[in-house]
């Protein structure tokens, strides 16, 4: 697995979306880089796809993404102290499965 | 209506050529290999789409909802997603098209 980084001081060892692909690979084994880096690729696309046109996504055992409505709100500008109104908006939200959250509480 | 696994295996073999089994085993791995990752104390980042991290919480008085009795909630580690700019820039341009 990929690169560290530091946060914190503290290293995080992080998986990336080429470690993902490397990784595919040699399971697959029949496959080449190229068509798996190809299917990562668009896997990462129908998700994004998904949620921007307001869809859900539900992985079993994993979890699901759903957006949540942040409402219209007045903030300030930082410099100049002036109200600015927000619109509302969307953002993505995660909720793990259960399988995902058993697994990440009981860290190996 | 939402996205599943079985859409998203649906679509690598429409679209990708993949034969049906492939695209299967594609997309089981592509989420087992994340699970895997977070449950190893690795944080996931996949460009364009978002971050998945491990927390730690600490341990907090926690009640019953029914019987109103407390109950201490143990220290756990939860996972947290953080999406990513151009997701979020998406997403909003859906919100945007609803008005």
């Amino acid at each position: 697995m990929g690169a560290l980084f530091v946060k914190d001081q503290e290293y995080t060892p992080s998986l990336t979306k080429s470690d993902l692909i490397e990784s595919l690979t040699r399971a697959q084994g029949h496959l080449a880089y190229k068509d798996v880096e190809l299917a990562v690729k668009s896997l990462i696309e129908m998700m994004s796809n998904a949620l921007s046109m307001g869809e859900r996504i539900e992985i079993r055992g994993f979890g699901s993404f759903s957006l949540h409505f942040r409402p219209p709100r007045v903030g300030r500008n930082p410099k100049s102290g002036d109200k600015v109104e927000l619109p509302g908006k969307y953002v993505p939200h995660f909720k793990p499965g259960k399988e995902l959250r058993d697994r990440a509480n009981n860290q190996k | 209506m939402s996205l599943t696994k079985a859409d998203m295996a649906e679509m690598l073999f429409d679209e990708l050529g993949l034969n049906k089994r492939e695209a299967k085993e594609i997309v089981e791995h592509f989420f087992e290999e994340v699970k895997v990752a977070l449950e190893t104390g690795h944080q996931v980042k996949l460009s364009g789409f978002g971050n998945f991290l491990t927390r730690s919480k600490a341990e907090r008085p926690g009640r019953n909802p029914k019987t109103g009795e407390e109950i201490p909630i143990s220290a756990r580690k939860v996972v947290t997603f953080r999406p990513g700019q151009k997701l979020k820039i998406r997403v909003e341009a859906y919100a945007g098209s609803e008005q």
